[in-house]
């Protein structure tokens, strides 16, 4: 018997990458954050659109904020993921869509007091009649969907 | 600490933890921060009925759906395990102007009672507050290609100006619908 067909070699370049789970434990931190700072409220939604508190504008703006740098950050050191891959983000093309889908979801976001990460920190801070909406929201992505594969 | 943590945190602790969900989820697998994207997902898996727009693979983006299920998790830890004993302080200002409109309930909780409750599924209340206005959520997410989360958040951190348009929609929007639209969409429930 040769023993040494049984060593396997793992070049550094690849990693297992990390698992599906790690990103959930990363969405329970964040829908932590969402509750606490009472984003997922549809009282401070309406505040932000009648621009009667601060509190919205400086939870987006200091995330848009750290958002940027840390992505200036990734790009001028050239980081890379825990797996040794390369950071690549998509650029986002512009579209129409943008602006009609924009409103639509703007007048929904009025309504409902939540954009989509929200409906379910509010399901879970047990708001259950709220997976009504997040149905609703899927149905509407469906018909999105239908509508453009028609064409 | 528990109580430090049960009151709300301020804008300048909760804003920067958000933004940092930028670089983790770069880091950990190179994967761009949006959650709307978990809504169409959801339909692949569910219901593709042949339709080209929900054939792909998504299992493929199955960290996706982990990701949002934590939220949901996150939402309990945080509005059960940890709720704020004390009642929400909400802006003078927008207290009256909703109980101009008929909200009676600023006291229970996050969301007002009188508007989100199981009673109000089957009424006109129901269908505007949770049928319609979840669809447009849904539909508009989708068309504009992103949500707060993916074009304000992601697409700005990445300086996109195409996130910078949606973004101002998504203002817009809500500006009419809370100036515009409310008003007459309460007196349509039967506030």
């Amino acid at each position: 018997m040769n023993t040494q067909v049984d060593v396997i070699e793992t070049p550094v370049s690849r990693k297992r990458p990390v698992g599906n789970w790690v990103y959930g434990v990363v969405g329970l931190l964040l829908g932590i954050v969402f509750v606490k700072a009472e984003i997922i409220s549809w009282f401070r939604i309406q505040e932000m659109f009648r621009l009667d508190s601060f509190h919205m504008y400086g939870v987006i703006g200091s995330a848009v904020l750290t958002g940027m740098l840390s992505v200036q950050l990734i790009k001028r050191f050239n980081v890379k993921t825990l797996d040794g891959n390369r950071i690549a983000i998509a650029p986002k093309k512009f579209k129409p869509g943008q602006i009609y889908g924009g409103l639509l979801f703007g007048f929904g976001w009025a309504i409902t007091g939540a954009c989509p990460g929200p409906l379910f920190a509010q399901i879970g801070a047990g708001f259950g009649v709220i997976s009504v909406t997040l149905l609703s929201a899927i149905v509407g992505t469906w018909v999105y969907g239908a509508v453009r594969s028609g064409k | 600490m528990i109580d430090f943590l049960r009151q709300p945190w301020p804008w300048y602790v909760a804003g920067p933890l958000i933004g940092l969900t930028v670089p983790t989820l770069l880091m950990l697998g190179n994967r761009a921060f949006g959650i709307s994207s978990s809504l169409r997902h959801i339909c692949a898996a569910c219901m593709p009925a042949n339709l080209d727009f929900f054939t792909y693979d998504w299992r493929k983006e199955a960290w996706n759906l982990w990701f949002v299920g934590g939220i949901l998790v996150g939402g309990f830890v945080g509005g059960v395990l940890l709720t704020n004993p004390q009642a929400m302080t909400i802006a003078p200002a927008t207290v009256q102007a909703l109980q101009a409109l008929g909200i009676r309930d600023f006291g229970s909780g996050l969301l007002p009672t009188d508007l989100f409750n199981w009673s109000n599924l089957l009424t006109f209340k129901g269908l505007i507050f949770f049928v319609f206005g979840g669809f447009l959520v849904g539909f508009g997410t989708r068309w504009a290609g992103g949500c707060t989360s993916g074009h304000a958040i992601m697409g700005l951190s990445n300086l996109q100006w195409p996130s910078l348009v949606a973004t101002v929609s998504f203002m817009v929007g809500g500006f009419a619908m809370t100036h515009l639209g409310l008003p007459w969409l309460m007196k349509l429930a039967g506030f």
